[in-house]
């Protein structure tokens, strides 16, 4: 790939990104292939929209992971984890406006709060839904949303907040491409806790069980699993990194508003569709893709048709392949 | 028997409300007071516009009875919400009509509401002069409505002829808001003046309503480098974008519409020496301006908006018009209106053939330290 792009680069060549996966591995192991059509433009500018893409794409992908892990485990699409996201800024902007908390303290205990606000959440308003049929559930994920919205514009009023830059301001200039401090960690931290995810999913006990629970959840009960606590271990890892989504979004596009989290969430949830619902790698590269589908849409086609894009993605998606890019049809998750 | 019973009760109701209406209208008129009606939304989501230019409307009418009052009558001011809601418009403009018997209304505040009014305000030939309503539309048709401010593209231009004559610069994008008319109609004046000044316009790129995202489209603008990037949308939007711009070493002058008022609250440093245009800057060195900040703040002790100011020119303008016609009847206040040539805060007003102001002074501000200072003003 290096060297394709090395080439092109002489030839100053516009190109539109085709992006195709394949020979795709459970763990999420991928490759992309570059390949690069039409003269015109330069390179720089390209790569310079493939680090915008992969910025905005990393956090729909923290947050399509707490999509795809709730649903991986309950069979629930939590409508409210947009409200997870807005309400992890707003306590990042608290705590950093009014107690002036170091960064990392700020991650810490905005994860932490938004961890337990989360298990709240499945405890007061999923967990005696259990046995109900999916769609009551559904429908009071929808309600917990709209709850979660009109309880911070109340809480905070509707004028936006302006987030505070929390990460060290320089800028990097890489082979002619600018990238920003904020950039750099959004993508890596995102990235970090993603990998810490994966890991913890695979290699510890509880990350067993949680596979356990979602592959079957009789079965993980006759095994000896406890099911309420993996649930509500579920939830307050996906609300943590929701809420690590919401803090590095709100760091890069600055305001906070009760109804921020509408469309990356809505987003999110279409990466988390698009990679395989259910699957954490699939989240992960969903979300990546989404991201850069939408940044280059903007970029080389039109501002006004970047959303429509994304949403047709998930009609084309669940037209064709509604198991996701990442699914298979055997009932495995998590 | 009973039905027959209830609807001669009815009809007996309906017959005595006619009467007392009636009544109200005619004790109004005799009345020694010159009834001026105020519509716009004082509560609410849009409560900042309705109430601020009610409180320019307010002062000016208190400066007024001060010095004598107009035709030797004292004026009031009667004012209703509008609740920013069309119903709540057209029901207030009713009850101003009816019941209190105005005989001219300034209003109202939002082009929405305004149009909601503007058929029932041409049938009754009601003298209507807006202080704030910038829709085409609200004056087209209506011999009998009036507006104080300026239209979007009549501002467009004339920051595009900012632009091109103090600025001179050769080069222009544009950033625009799609389906915001607002911000389209703005910058399609823009683009349209800047072009006929011999300027290029490099690269045109717009945002959703729900974007938060402007990275794409300023890296884009960042590799055209035009002199000026012009993004004519209200401080939600402008404030990330102008963030952004400065991250990313955008060295192009910002350039913005009457939206931007505000900006240098929360977006000091991001806004820092870009420029907007805006019906008055507080820091004017006019007398005029100065004299109406000084009453303003000693009323209200904050300092005035642009809608207070286009409130307060909308109710002087109204009383001269009411004292050039020398009576309360409509026909004449309508067409002492239409002569109007008033020095008021927002710029001197003359009325074109619509009704829309005419040749008048657009200001434009500088962003500097936090504060907005008046740079200078431009005609078209």
């Amino acid at each position: 790939m290096k060297q394709l792009l090395s080439i092109n680069r002489n030839f100053s060549l516009n190109f539109i990104l085709y992006l195709k996966t394949g020979d795709i591995e459970e763990d999420g192991l991928f490759y992309i292939h570059f390949i690069i059509i039409e003269g015109g433009d330069n390179v720089n500018l390209f790569l310079q929209q493939v680090i915008n893409g992969l910025n905005i794409g990393s956090i729909y992908a923290l947050i399509a992971i707490g999509y795809t892990m709730v649903y991986g485990i309950i069979k629930l699409i939590n409508f409210a984890h947009g409200e997870i996201m807005m309400f992890g800024a707003y306590f990042a902007f608290i705590a950093a406006t009014s107690f002036q908390m170091p960064v990392w303290a700020i991650l810490l205990l905005v994860m932490t709060i938004m961890a337990i606000v989360g298990v709240a959440i499945e405890f007061v308003a999923y967990r005696p839904l259990r046995n109900a049929p999916r769609l009551s559930a559904l429908i009071t994920a929808i309600g917990v949303s709209l709850f979660l919205q009109n309880l911070a514009l109340i809480i905070f009023k509707p004028e936006p907040k302006i987030m505070p830059k929390l990460f060290p301001e320089m800028n990097f200039n890489i082979g002619g491409i600018d990238i920003s401090s904020t950039t750099l960690i959004t993508i890596g931290l995102s990235l970090v806790f993603m990998v810490l995810l994966d890991l913890y999913i695979r290699k510890t006990k509880q990350g067993r069980a949680m596979r356990a629970v979602s592959e079957d959840k009789d079965a993980a009960i006759l095994m000896g699993v406890n099911v309420n606590r993996t649930v509500s271990l579920t939830f307050a890892l996906g609300s943590a990194l929701g809420a690590l989504g919401g803090i590095l979004y709100s760091v890069a596009y600055i305001q906070i508003y009760p109804t921020m989290g509408v469309m990356p969430g809505l987003k999110a949830f279409i990466a988390a569709v698009l990679g395989g619902i259910g699957i954490v790698p699939g989240a992960m590269l969903g979300g990546f893709i989404i991201g850069m589908v939408e940044t280059l849409t903007k970029a080389y086609l039109s501002t006004t048709w970047a959303d429509a894009i994304v949403f047709a993605i998930l009609i084309i998606v669940l037209l064709f392949k509604p198991t996701g890019i990442l699914g298979k049809n055997t009932r495995e998750k998590v | 028997m009973k039905k027959r019973a209830v609807s001669v009760l009815l009809v007996a109701i309906f017959v005595a409300s006619i009467f007392t209406f009636a009544g109200c209208s005619s004790s109004g008129s005799s009345d020694d007071v010159i009834k001026i009606g105020f519509i716009g939304p004082t509560t609410g989501d849009a409560a900042i516009y309705g109430s601020s230019a009610k409180d320019g409307a307010m002062l000016a009418v208190e400066e007024i009875n001060a010095a004598g009052g107009v035709n030797g009558k004292q004026v009031e001011l009667i004012a209703y919400d509008s609740k920013a809601d069309q119903t709540e418009a057209i029901n207030a403009y009713n009850r101003l009509r009816d019941q209190d018997g105005v005989v001219a209304v300034i209003g109202g505040t939002l082009s929405g509401e305004t149009l909601a009014m503007k058929d029932i305000m041409v049938q009754d030939k009601m003298p209507v002069l807006t202080p704030t309503a910038t829709a085409v539309d609200v004056t087209v048709n209506a011999p009998n409505i009036f507006r104080v401010c300026f239209l979007d593209s009549y501002q467009g231009a004339a920051a595009a002829n900012f632009s091109a004559d103090t600025l001179g610069a050769k080069t222009a994008a544009l950033l625009i808001g799609a389906g915001n008319p607002y911000s389209e109609g703005v910058a399609a004046a823009y683009q349209t003046a800047f072009t006929a000044k011999g300027g290029t316009i490099v690269g045109s790129e717009s945002y959703g309503l729900q974007d938060n995202d402007f990275s794409a489209q300023l890296t884009k603008i960042k590799e055209l480098n035009p002199e000026i990037v012009f993004v004519p949308d209200y401080v939600q939007k402008v404030g990330p974008i102008l963030q952004k711009a400065k991250d990313m070493g955008i060295t192009a002058k910002f350039i913005g519409a009457d939206g931007w008022d505000g900006v240098q609250v929360d977006y000091a440093d991001a806004a820092q020496g870009n420029y907007f245009t805006n019906h008055y800057a507080a820091d004017s060195p006019s007398a005029t301006v100065q004299n109406f900040i000084t009453a303003y703040n000693a009323k209200y002790s904050k300092v005035p908006n642009s809608f207070s100011a286009l409130g307060y020119d909308a109710a002087y303008v109204m009383t001269d018009a009411i004292k050039a016609a020398g009576s309360t009847e409509s026909t004449a206040i309508i067409t002492a209106l239409a002569a109007t040539d008033y020095p008021g805060v927002t710029g001197n007003l003359k009325f074109d053939a619509n009704g829309d102001p005419k040749d008048k002074e657009v200001t434009i501000i500088k962003i500097d330290g936090g504060q907005l200072k008046f740079e200078t003003t431009v005609v078209n």
